[in-house]
């Protein structure tokens, strides 16, 4: 058995960056405001631990910030970049989407931005509102070249981030904000990972399957007992960890066995990633479906002031729509 | 009883104080204030300045409201009655005062996200701003902004984003000068957005095209918790605009931000295109109500500022010296301002949430209404506008 340490999300993240700053000689954190801990404490500790050319902070600028870390990621270096949150994001939008995705395309695989990894606190948070709740993966799950990996709990985390810091592509990781200290799990202290592009069962069941992602899993958790417990529904749940390149096949394979698909996701539910999943699995899994796929997600309105408790795809909601399908 | 006639006989003898002395109050007088560092400039704004008696009440009353406000607005915040985010003004106050005492109210003015102050001088009401914090439906954006987004005729908000309230700034410059009303637009801007790319492309359009256009930044020598030598290469922000010719200004006092704005104005309105002010101001609270404001500067650091230039303290000891207003007067001020507070945050409290309807309507600007899809397959709302 490896050695596990009680951790929370943020705990988790700082431990797989302590590791990867250990191990690589070639890595650097920058952001705003990383060297004093982080404004979510995810990089506590790791600028007295490993020095000041390796965790510093950035001006206010996120265009900046992703332009520098892809040039970084060219010239060698293990670039970790955080975005304070994700809904400030945007302004790095182009380099992200122009620069890192296609660098190794259009070089015909001469330059690549492998070695970047960008960092963002995601999701709503209870009290977020417009511009800090966002959930923006389905803008990038549009855009061959990057990686979209959101986990669910520390150990995931941890697991993933490793992952992505890894892999020789340029991954964008989502950590859901709103589980930075409400997630505690006994994470491994050692390095490990996770792999990408595989979804995990985290139940089996037999009547529908169901697809989530980062906080909304533990939502579709309580939603499965409820559908048990109430309706005698054996439900199958989905963690797909990697927006893109998504796991097609276990997605695609569960519903094979269940027949109906449910999908959730706080982001807008016009063009929203459960749309995505939607039309392909209705591709491949047409003549196994009961129902049609169900989208329960938030609805197509700016994230809410006030209005959050409502806008949220809640276990009410996700309950109802497997009734509806059941009875379909 | 007998406190009531005591406070009765208390009010009585001050009008009678105010009544007898009224005549006695000097009208207007001179005062000295800092000379600005210029850039690009050839001459700076004045230093001999005219301030009357109802400018003086009228700008210490406005800003004592925006005191009182903020720190009513903290301690709401504190008992969970506002939440979420919350970036208060105490401290900054003559930047608004003396901003808006040197434009008019037909011009235009955006800034970020600490917006209580200007919403207020901009024409929101008391009432109006407090509701909006506390996300009801008496709220100047109807409860659906908060307190980032808060907005008034000519004030464009009220902006969480940072920096991207720049080139919205100049667009209304833009609009000003193709419209030919005269008008200029001001636009507001932190010590860390100073550092953000979208300002020097703004820069550029604004003098490429000679807009109307004030470009403001409020160094309050911290950006969240990065005080400004760790985050910019030149923390001279009236020089950054380089082409653009810029003045430093005092912005702890009111009179030196108002001719400073006057000069910029008479600038813009002759059509020279535009120009930069640095306002040098603090501020008391910490970034927002999640930071204490303590890890990164120190409270003696807070308690010289507040001690030394607290804008409020300084108009009022220009007043008083200048026999320009009596103690009294200013008192009474105090309590007709505290009372407006605790009405406005009366109202904040006990006015209805706006209706669940509301939480679809003015996506778009449609006609008929719109269909808004909801988290289910059979949920729609109406959106309305």
């Amino acid at each position: 058995m490896r050695p596990t340490q009680k951790m929370n999300l943020f705990q988790s993240v700082t431990s797989a960056l302590d590791n990867t700053l250990a191990s690589d000689p070639t890595a650097v954190i920058f952001g705003e405001d990383v060297a004093f801990g982080g404004v979510f404490r995810c990089t506590v500790g790791l600028r007295d631990k490993y020095g000041k050319d390796r965790v510093f902070n950035t001006p206010l600028c996120e265009q900046g910030i992703v332009g520098f870390g892809i040039g970084a990621a060219v010239a060698g270096a293990t670039a970790i970049a955080e975005i304070q949150f994700a809904d400030y994001i945007y302004p790095a939008f182009d380099q992200i989407v122009n620069e890192a995705a296609k660098y190794r395309y259009r070089s015909g695989n001469l330059f690549d931005c492998g070695n970047l990894t960008i960092r963002a606190p995601w999701g709503c948070v209870g009290h977020g509102s417009l511009y800090h709740s966002q959930s923006p993966e389905a803008f990038f799950a549009h855009c061959p070249g990057i990686k979209v990996v959101i986990p669910r709990s520390p150990v995931q985390a941890k697991g993933l981030l490793l992952a992505c810091i890894a892999d020789q592509n340029p991954c964008i990781f989502f950590e859901p904000k709103i589980l930075y200290r409400a997630a505690v799990e006994q994470v491994p202290v050692e390095p490990y990972t996770i792999p990408l592009s595989q979804a995990e069962i985290l139940q089996e069941g037999s009547d529908v399957t169901l697809v989530a992602w980062g906080t909304q899993i533990h939502v579709m958790r309580e939603v499965a007992n409820m559908a048990q417990e109430k309706l005698g529904v054996s439900c199958e749940l989905i963690d797909l960890q990697t927006i893109l390149p998504w796991d097609t096949e276990t997605v695609c394979k569960s519903v094979v066995k269940t027949g109906r698909l449910l999908i959730s996701h706080e982001a807008p539910i016009t063009g929203g990633f459960a749309a995505e999943i939607s039309s392909t699995v209705q591709e491949e899994c047409f003549l196994n479906l009961e129902a049609p796929i169900s989208r329960v997600c938030g609805y197509d309105t700016p994230f809410p002031h006030i209005f959050e408790p409502f806008y949220i795809p809640d276990k009410w909601k996700c309950f109802e729509a497997i009734k509806k399908m059941i009875n379909y | 009883c007998q406190h009531k006639t005591a406070l009765s006989s208390r009010r009585v003898a001050a009008a009678v104080v105010s009544a007898r002395t009224y005549a006695d109050f000097t009208t207007e007088a001179t005062f000295e204030i800092k000379k600005c560092d210029i850039h690009k400039l050839d001459e700076a704004p004045a230093t001999q300045v005219v301030m009357t008696r109802e400018e003086g009440l009228q700008y210490y009353r406005t800003m004592q409201t925006i005191r009182r406000m903020e720190l009513k607005a903290d301690q709401l915040y504190k008992q969970k009655i506002i939440r979420g985010f919350c970036h208060l003004y105490d401290g900054q106050e003559a930047c608004a005062v003396g901003i808006e005492a040197g434009i008019n109210l037909t011009d235009h003015l955006i800034t970020a996200y600490r917006a209580h102050g200007y919403t207020y001088t901009r024409g929101g009401t008391v009432k109006e701003i407090m509701a909006e914090l506390t996300g009801r439906r008496g709220g100047i954006a109807k409860g659906k902004g908060g307190s980032m987004h808060m907005y008034t005729k000519h004030f464009y908000g009220g902006n969480g984003i940072v920096g991207a309230q720049v080139p919205l700034g100049a667009g209304v410059a833009l609009a000003c000068k193709y419209l030919g009303n005269n008008e200029l637009c001001v636009s507001l801007y932190g010590d860390g957005a100073a550092n953000q790319g979208q300002i020097f492309e703004t820069y550029n359009m604004a003098a490429l095209w000679k807009l109307p256009a004030i470009f403001i930044c409020e160094n309050n020598r911290y950006g969240m918790g990065t005080s400004v030598e760790r985050a910019a290469a030149s923390t001279d922000y009236y020089k950054r605009g380089d082409f653009i010719p810029g003045l430093r200004v005092d912005g702890m006092d009111v009179l030196c931000v108002r001719e400073a704005t006057k000069f910029a104005a008479d600038h813009c309105r002759s059509g020279k295109g535009p120009m930069l002010m640095e306002l040098q101001t603090y501020r008391y609270h910490g970034h927002s109500m999640s930071d204490p404001g303590v890890s990164y500067r120190t409270r003696e650091e807070i308690q010289e500022v507040r001690g030394k230039s607290d804008p409020i303290s300084m108009l009022k000891d220009r007043m008083l010296s200048n026999n320009m207003a009596s103690i009294e007067e200013l008192k009474e001020i105090d309590v007709a301002v505290r009372k407006e507070i605790e009405d406005a945050a009366q109202f904040a409290t006990t006015d209805p949430e706006p209706p669940l309807e509301e939480l679809c309507n003015h996506i778009f600007y449609n006609n008929p209404a719109l269909e808004v899809r909801g988290t289910n397959p059979w949920t729609k709302l109406k959106s309305v506008s």
